[in-house]
């Protein structure tokens, strides 16, 4: 028993070490960028930077747009699936699968493609176009998440049962959809939210190929061009991803008690 | 019955090719209490939820206080209906509930937070109005789930067993509950339920169901006393059932195990040689002959279990077996397996079953 503890212990202290030593390193070089002492420069440079600022909040905007957009595909359906349609769940959820084999770099080709200035849907031809298609293109790589997320969410409450207690009292599908259902798989649609935020932010084929001031593009061109500053973002993108990680697991404990259920 | 509130005609539901309903009618009375009482798959449920608009007939039309409600949506038909399951919303609180279908209806504020303390005041939780459904017992939701959906004063109340995913002792005072809510309210009540015992004791009239069909519509005394099928007979108590062959149709004489039973009137719709089911309540049956006893039948004590305050004895009479329970009495020993026994019975009680 005592020896089974033992190599429990060293396994663990391997993980640990392969997932904090490149960590702590990172850390450690960012703050080399003054000779000799340890400093925050590599990170002043960064926030400093207009760029940094320009291409962080035209990612974030977008991440916000992909989520709504994500929401308001991925709620109703996978609530109409669960209501309506469970034969057709395995299809669907296939569907959703493809993003994760089918590399980004084939779907953005098949956009530019599809939409460029001389197609008959020209989404390429202005700005705000290529804009709304990065968003629609996110959407599509973060269905897996997002989808897997609500439908997790779904499954926790009797969907029927609530659906026609709110029908019964008078509710249409909006109020039943907004009101009963939505509130009740919150939790998992942040936690879809947050992945999909995660994804957007350092995606880099998508938002290169359309040409889109992103931050993804910016990081690449910086760790091509700069030593210590892509330490310091590697840190920042980090930090930004536990947040979003800490802010589901907050969040969770708000979370309705599922109480619809006889034991 | 003056004009019904509820009719129910010719309702018919497939689902594909499985017909779950077959040629349903009913009428219900305003402020009636009608059970739907039956076997699990006999249709009992699709007819409740087709009334509430889940499901649509694929014949026939159902027709509330002179309006045809047939295809209307479950939210413009104006009923309540209380679950099995529940079904309060997790997400919301008692009073957040039971105001929700007032909320949906547009009523003002003020206005819902005082039928809210109301409802609560009948159900008797009014110190619940804070408490999320998972701060509940089974009971207390239940009861929630049924002010909810009297709340917004529906023209019928529906309730789809509402009882049986609750134990036995809140099963029994809650459905004292309900009846005396509705009772207090007028309002017209349909109550799904398997279990008999509920139906009996709480309703105006019943409708005992079986293969999609209405076997027989009719009080509590009725169903139980005069079952109009073999099937009711058998689900609805317990039930003797004795297979016998018609001597004289026209004097109502049966021959039960080479006894001859006469019967109350003529058997009509039978000729000599026919066989009958006949059947007796345990409760209708003597093991001596006791006044007001006019047929007796001989047999064989075929069981005897000793259950304390009561016997219960199996006659064996010919190929057919009669159940009766007696009181224990200290000064008498039960009768043992094997002894020669009369039971006699009133002919009155023996009913012929279809």
């Amino acid at each position: 028993m005592k020896s089974g503890k033992f190599w429990a212990w060293v396994v663990f202290l391997l993980g640990a070490a392969y997932f904090f030593i490149p960590l702590i390193a990172t850390i450690e070089f960012s703050l080399r960028m003054r000779r000799g002492v340890y400093s925050f420069d590599a990170y002043k440079v960064v926030l400093g930077d207009s760029q940094f600022q320009a291409t962080f909040l035209f990612s974030v905007v977008v991440a916000i747009f992909t989520i709504l957009l994500g929401v308001l595909i991925v709620v109703p359906t996978a609530y109409w699936i669960r209501l309506r349609l469970p034969q057709l769940r395995p299809i669907v959820e296939f569907i959703t699968l493809l993003p994760l084999v089918i590399p980004a770099i084939v779907i953005v080709f098949g956009y530019i493609r599809m939409y460029g200035s001389n197609s008959p849907l020209p989404f390429l031809g202005s700005n705000l176009g290529a804009n709304a298609l990065l968003v629609i293109g996110y959407a599509a790589l973060a269905l897996p998440y997002m989808y897997r997320a609500v439908d997790t969410g779904l499954r926790t409450i009797d969907v029927r049962t609530l659906t026609e207690a709110a029908q019964i009292l008078g509710a249409g599908w909006g109020t039943i959809v907004a009101r009963v259902i939505l509130p009740n798989v919150l939790i998992a649609v942040l936690s879809g939210a947050f992945l999909t935020f995660a994804i957007v932010i350092g995606e880099f084929t998508m938002a290169s190929l359309l040409n889109r001031p992103a931050f993804g593009p910016y990081l690449q061109n910086l760790v091509a061009n700069r030593a210590y500053e892509p330490a310091a973002l590697s840190i920042i993108a980090f930090v930004i991803t536990w947040g979003c990680m800490s802010l589901i697991q907050i969040l969770s404990r708000f979370a309705p008690k599922s109480a619809n259920r006889p034991n | 019955m003056a004009e019904p509130f509820l009719s129910i005609q010719h309702v018919r539901k497939s689902f594909g090719a499985t017909t779950v309903v077959e040629d349903f009618n009913l009428d219900v009375a305003p402020g009636e209490f009608v059970s739907f009482l039956g076997p699990s798959g006999c249709g009992k449920t699709t007819v409740l939820r087709m009334v509430a608009g889940f499901e649509e007939p694929s014949a026939g039309k159902i027709v509330v206080a002179g309006k045809d409600i047939t295809r209307l949506k479950p939210n413009q038909r104006n009923v309540g209906m209380v679950f099995q399951a529940y079904a309060l919303f997790p997400n919301l609180t008692v009073a957040q509930n039971i105001g929700f279908g007032l909320k949906v209806a547009g009523m003002a504020k003020a206005a819902i937070d005082s039928r809210v303390a109301e409802m609560l005041d009948i159900i008797k939780l009014p110190q619940m109005a804070d408490r999320y459904p998972y701060q509940l017992s089974g009971g207390q939701q239940q009861r929630i789930a049924l002010a909810r959906a009297i709340a917004p004063k529906p023209k019928l109340l529906l309730l789809d067993e509402p009882l049986s995913a609750l134990d036995a002792k809140v099963r029994v005072s809650l459905r004292e509950e309900i009846r005396s809510i509705q009772k207090k309210l007028g309002i017209t009540t349909i109550f799904v339920t398997h279990d008999q015992e509920e139906a009996l004791s709480i309703s105006d009239r019943i409708a005992v169901m079986y293969g999609g069909k209405a076997e027989q519509v009719g009080t509590p005394f009725e169903i139980y006393n005069r079952p109009a099928t073999k099937f009711v007979a058998n689900f609805v108590g317990t039930l003797n059932v004795l297979e016998g062959k018609v001597t004289d149709a026209s004097a109502g004489k049966v021959q039960v195990n080479a006894q001859e039973v006469s019967l109350k009137g003529k058997l009509n719709g039978s000729k000599s040689g026919d066989t009958l089911s006949l059947a007796l309540r345990p409760e209708a049956i003597s093991l001596a002959r006791q006044p007001g006893h006019d047929t007796s039948l001989s047999g064989e004590i075929a069981e005897v279990h000793f259950l304390g305050s009561v016997i219960r004895v199996r006659v064996g009479i010919g190929g057919n077996t009669v159940s009766l329970d007696t009181f224990n009495n200290s000064t008498t020993p039960p009768p043992a397996v094997g002894d020669k026994a009369d039971i006699s019975f009133s002919s009155g009680d023996m009913l012929v079953l279809h």
